[in-house]
């Protein structure tokens, strides 16, 4: 993301013809779009190619694509408040709002909607990249510990490893204490427990 | 019960606000298909480029242009157009520029022909409406630069084959003049522009196609009129008919002087024929008349005289003429034979030879010949071989090739109508192929390469080796049903009337049927399809039977037309009857009951608000006459603004005795006011949608009660003046207004305006909540709304004593002439995306937690937790709602790339998204349609209920292997030590033997 920001700042230095006025109240709009390069190559299936930036107006009234150059326009279009919409896959395009007034044509009045930054130009950039899938994590031991299994086998460590030395932290009179209390309440022992002990 | 509060407790778990549906890379494919597909092809341009691959370039009525390979059938790459953004045609340019002329002749594009990339955009003005011509002149040169010539809107256009700039353009502003033809002549720099003015008038002009200066202009009067398009016979001949349709007129214009000849048609065949059409070719010297019954070819002869070369009663498919050498021209012909289809290439000025003749046999299923494209190539020994590509009825795309069919594309599939799913038969013996199960080496061996996978330990040819074996899975696409339900048929209806079933392990054709009833017939002229229901669904007593569905369609367009049933076995494909009915079929009400036969009920409203049963069977209507009087039903008459609830009257009082027809009567009726509010949607609950519990249990142990009722419909209305597009009217004028109505009493239960916001409206609903998308004028955004429904009237039940003391008023009946005492919660988001379609996951038990899938216009379906559609959402949740899983309200809905059910793929021109419940509660399937088709298989609330694919049994293994060894260690180290504390102790306390002896004595 970081990458992108410096791009943004040079983009802005390209103009382009905003709109141009036809007869009949029927208005071009004319834009760009541009993606920056360098970014999309991790392993899409098409890294943004311009080829398949579809140029939406008003939610599919109209649908137009893009010049080798990133440039766009409609056609005939009336005065009004529009919302234009660019889909690309692996970019998140923040809708546009663009509003084609008869008073004065050719000024831009247009602004992302997302974030309600206005726009001196119809440029129109991506706001951020979409990664579609998750990225596998390399292997880790944390992972490995974390999965049920893992737990199982911590567990069980820490009752075969731990325990024992807790009990050796006791005090010795209480630990005899104890042993007494075991011996004559009769607890077996692991190795009681398992069928092969009771032959000892 | 155990089970469902383990259940929830596990729900309770998985609940975090992390997107729940993601994909590794490496698993697309593993549960999910995409197909492609273009439609049907309109129009076909071959390249003729000498070297690479070889191609064809296709426009379809999808509105898709698409270059395939013409040794596959592949797509290279494709573009849908906006939907008023229809092709009207398409050309190559230079041999590497396609060319498309779109929006009735206003808009024109280049695209490069190796990879799809548009070059330039010209928008072409006119001073009216016309027909619209591409012309791609070979020879036609204009400062080293190609001319394309293109008529459109009244005004005749060159335009500069490499930047799309208009050169020249010429007016034909004459008030009545239409255009029918215009011609390039060979060799000459004139443009021919014929047609007719004021019914009666022929006008010619000629025009100097350098600078697009009026060179002459000639017109003459046929008293008897015209009708119809004329056909091109030669470049200065044109073929018309005259307004009667009866007689032909040779109209041709040789060096700007118009003569013409007329010929009746009766001179030409002797049977009296009824009115004839030209059907236009481009094959020079020959066109072709059609009656009803024959196809007449007619070759022109010198100056207008007509000889009728060919007179056939089959139906016939002509080609477009292809120049192979200086003068010669040929064409190919279709003609349909019982299963076979006779395929002949001829030369344009030799009809009674043949180039080539080949039979190929064809698929029934197919049906007839539409589109012949013909394109021919050189053979090793020098001659002339030809392929043609054909577009059959049910809108599949082949190409033959010496007399056999090279490839088939199944485009019918990209314009679904209407879908519904069926049952795998069940696995028994002998019914199933299943693969033994491979030794089990093999399987531990696979289990080890995915667990060095899981460790990321595996090298490069370990990665491909289980990328293979995963996809491999025979287990998916087997053909009986398995135990989570995933298996399944879609059994898909498509425009051109044919039904599918797909497999839903990877998307296979199972079987296809195109319907004999939707075929053209004297009864039924123009038929449509309307909808697919399920018609027979066995389980139980039924077992034996197979399922079936039933196709609803109708012989016109408008809804009075006569109706068709078809009734269809789906394991089979095969048709088990039809009925053709005397009524319309305007709507069709599934019931809830089924009969005997485990045949469900339906009835038939026809145009004059009769009701009629069916199946007409006698236990059918004894089942149907118990539930007389709890049949209820709605109707949106959207054009006056009317809901209105019907129910039955009594049995119908028509001259015919018909047990089944019954009459209806009108409950109520909301009458919208036609000056402020236009019904845009109407939505109601999915009938087969089943939800768990009523209760929910709110944060401070309270419980709110759903209001559930199947009879809730959801209706949106806008301001007419706002019911336009975007932009076109200011958010004062504009207002959205959501109701929530009971169907059956025709109460408004809620109505909620929207001030300023407009549709389109997009809306689901379930259990007792509808979302809906809307556009918000004032901010300029769009925006969802959840509104949610709790019944009140059961707010009082929660005290424990009462329900112990029996003074609950669950049982107590409810009433339709109370007001149901009900409470709304809404709220609303700001989202950034338009929508094409929504829908909403469903589960078999309704237990798991819901997601919202929304197909937006970028043609992707991004999966979305209802939870962030949860109108109890507060800016800052208490510790309390926290728990409950509240998440903080913000602005708007996130949109988490990795919640894209799609992943990085389009379902191109994406129309409806259908989710189907798999037996296995946790997971819900999803079909998304368009021109493409794309399905997959969701966990709203992740797989708790079963193993995921990559559950690694190797570690398990290895881990009970560990386990056990450690057991087995730790007993041996536990033994010695015991033994060691023992003669410890025996020597610590010798003396004390007695004791030592009893406990020695013990073991």
């Amino acid at each position: 993301m970081a990458a992108v920001t410096p791009l943004l700042l040079l983009l802005l230095l390209s103009s382009a013809p905003s709109f141009s006025s036809e007869s009949r109240n029927a208005y071009n709009i004319n834009g760009r779009v541009k993606i920056p390069q360098g970014l999309g190559t991790k392993g899409y299936a098409l890294p943004g190619r311009m080829s398949n930036v579809k140029v939406l107006l008003n939610g599919g009234q109209n649908i137009t694509f893009l010049r080798p150059d990133g440039y766009f326009s409609f056609h005939n279009i009336p005065a009004g408040t529009h919302l234009i919409e660019v889909s690309a896959i692996g970019y998140f395009f923040s809708p546009v709002r663009v509003d084609v007034s008869a008073r004065n044509p050719g000024k831009v009045q247009a602004a992302l909607t997302e974030n309600r930054k206005g726009l001196s130009e119809l440029v129109l950039e991506p706001l951020r990249e979409e990664q579609y899938y998750e990225i596998r994590e390399p292997f880790s031991i944390m992972s490995l510990l974390k999965s049920p299994m893992g737990l199982m086998v911590g567990f069980m460590l820490a009752v075969a490893f731990l325990m024992p030395k807790l009990v050796e932290n006791m005090d010795p009179e209480e630990m005899r204490r104890a042993q007494e209390e075991m011996r004559s309440q009769g607890v077996p022992s692991l190795s009681s427990l398992l069928p092969g002990g009771a032959m000892n | 019960m155990a089970i469902r509060s383990f259940f929830l407790f596990i729900l309770f778990f998985s609940s975090s606000i992390s997107p729940v549906f993601s994909l590794y890379e490496d698993q697309v494919g593993l549960m999910d298909w995409h197909q492609q597909y273009i439609g049907k092809v309109k129009q076909a341009v071959f390249s003729s480029q000498r070297a690479g691959r070889k191609r064809v370039v296709v426009s379809t009525e999808e509105n898709v242009i698409a270059s395939l390979d013409l040794r596959h059938g592949e797509i290279f790459w494709r573009h849908l157009l906006g939907a008023d953004d229809v092709i009207d045609g398409i050309d190559i340019g230079l041999g590497k520029y396609v060319i498309t002329l779109s929006s009735g002749g206003s808009i024109l594009r280049s695209w490069n022909l190796p990879d799809g990339q548009m070059v330039w955009e010209s928008s072409l003005q006119g001073p009216k409406h016309s027909k619209s011509f591409l012309l791609v002149p070979t020879n036609l040169k204009f400062d080293k630069d190609n001319l394309l010539v293109v008529f459109s809107n009244g005004r005749l256009h060159a335009i500069s084959c490499i930047d799309g700039e208009v050169l020249w353009k010429k007016d034909f502003e004459a008030e009545s003049f239409e255009v029918q033809q215009v011609i390039l002549p060979p060799g000459s720099d004139l443009i021919h522009v014929v047609g007719f003015a004021a019914l009666s008038q022929f006008e010619m002009y000629q025009i100097n196609a350098k600078n697009g200066e009026l060179l002459k202009h000639e017109s003459a009067s046929f008293s008897s009129g015209f009708s119809g398009q004329v056909s091109l016979v030669s470049t200065e001949t044109v073929v018309a008919l005259d307004s009667t349709g009866s007689i032909l007129l040779t109209i041709s214009f040789q060096d700007g002087k118009i003569s013409s000849q007329q010929t009746p048609i009766s001179n030409l065949v002797e049977d009296s024929l009824g009115p004839a059409v030209i059907i236009p070719s481009s094959v020079s010297g020959i066109f072709a008349i059609k009656t009803d019954a024959v196809t007449i070819f007619i070759r022109v002869i010198g100056k207008g005289n007509l000889e009728v070369v060919e007179k056939t009663t089959h139906e016939i498919a002509v080609s477009d003429a292809l120049s192979i050498s200086e003068d010669q021209q040929a064409f190919a012909l279709i003609q349909h034979a019982s299963s076979e289809i006779h395929l002949t290439v001829k030369l344009a000025h030799d009809w009674d030879g043949n180039l080539l003749k080949e039979s190929v046999k064809m698929d029934r299923q197919r049906g007839l010949v539409h589109k012949v494209f013909i394109n021919n190539y050189i053979r090793t020994d020098r001659s002339y071989g030809f392929r043609v590509l054909i577009v059959m009825e049910d809108h599949s795309l082949l190409l033959l090739q010496q007399g056999e069919i090279v490839w088939s594309r199944e485009d019918g599939l990209a314009s679904i109508i209407d879908v519904t799913t069926s049952e795998l038969p069940v696995e028994r013996d002998g019914v199933s192929v299943a693969k033994v199960e491979h030794n089990l080496f093999e399987w531990l061996k696979g289990h080890m390469l995915k667990l060095k996978g899981t460790l990321m330990l595996a090298s490069p040819e370990d990665m491909a080796a289980i990328q293979s074996m995963r996809l491999k899975s025979s287990e998916k696409s087997k053909m009986t049903r398995d135990h989570n339900g995933f298996r399944k048929l879609l059994i898909v209806l498509t425009r051109a009337g044919k039904l599918f079933a797909l497999h839903t392990g990877d998307g296979r054709i199972v079987w296809s049927y195109l319907l004999r009833s939707l075929h053209k017939s004297e009864a039924c002229q123009s038929p449509i399809g309307l909808n697919l229901y399920q018609w027979q669904v066995p389980h139980h007593h039924a077992m034996d039977e197979n399922p079936s569905v039933l196709v609803v369609s109708r012989c016109g367009p408008s809804s009075d037309t006569s109706g068709v049933l078809s009734f269809v076995d789906t394991y089979t494909g095969k048709e088990l009857s039809s009925l053709s009915l005397d009524h319309a079929v305007v709507q069709v009400i599934p019931l809830p009951y089924t009969d005997s036969t485990e045949q469900r009920l339906h009835l038939l409203i026809d145009a004059d608000k009769h009701a009629h049963l069916y199946p007409k069977t006698s236990g059918a209507l004894s089942i149907f006459k118990r539930e007389f009087s709890n049949i209820y039903w709605y109707s949106v008459e959207d054009q006056n603004g009317i809901i209105k609830g019907h129910a039955l009257k009594c049995k119908c009082t028509g001259e015919v005795a018909d047990e089944f027809c019954f009459d209806t009567r009108d409950l109520w009726s909301v009458v919208f006011p036609s000056e402020s509010e236009k019904t845009i949607a109407t939505v109601t609950r999915k009938l087969n949608e089943v939800v768990h519990t009523q209760a929910k249990v709110v944060a401070d142990q309270d419980v709110m009660y759903k209001y559930i009722s199947r009879n809730l419909l959801f209706v949106a209305t806008v301001a007419p003046k706002g019911s336009g597009e975007i932009g076109s009217v200011t958010p004062e004028e504009s207002w959205l207004v959501a109701y929530l109505i009971d169907t059956v009493t025709g109460r408004i239960l809620h109505r909620v305006t929207h001030h300023g916001s407009q549709g389109p409206v997009h809306a689901v609903f379930s259990e007792n909540w509808v979302v809906y998308h809307y556009f918000n004028l004032r901010a300029h955004r769009y925006e969802m709304s959840v509104i949610e429904i709790y019944d009140q009237s059961r707010a009082d039940n929660k005290d424990v004593w009462k329900l112990v003391l029996g003074k609950h008023n669950l049982t107590s009946p409810i009433s339709l002439f109370s007001r149901p005492e009900v409470i709304t919660k809404s709220q609303s988001y700001f989202f950034t995306h338009s929508l094409k379609a929504i829908a909403v996951t469903s589960t078999a038990k309704g237990i798991t937690s819901k997601q919202l899938l929304l197909g937006t216009i970028g043609d992707q379906v991004l999966a979305l937790d209802k939870r962030f559609l949860d109108p109890r959402r507060t800016v800052n949740p208490t510790q309390l709602e926290k728990e409950e899983g509240i998440i903080p309200l913000t602005e708007s809905l996130p949109i988490i790339p990795q919640s894209y059910v799609t992943h990085a793929l389009r379902v191109e021109g994406l129309r409806g998204i259908i989710t189907v419940p798999a037996k296995l509660e946790s997971t819900t399937l999803v079909f998304a349609h368009g021109v493409d088709l794309f399905f997959t298989q969701l966990a709203p609330s992740r797989t708790y209920d079963s193993l995921t694919e990559d559950f690694s049994y190797a570690l398990l293994l290895i881990t009970i292997v560990a386990l056990v060894a450690a057991i087995f260690v730790t007993w041996r180290l536990s033994e010695r030590k015991e033994l060691q504390e023992k003669w410890s102790f025996y020597s610590a306390f010798a003396s004390q033997s007695t004791f030592s002896s009893l406990h020695f004595s013990d073991n």
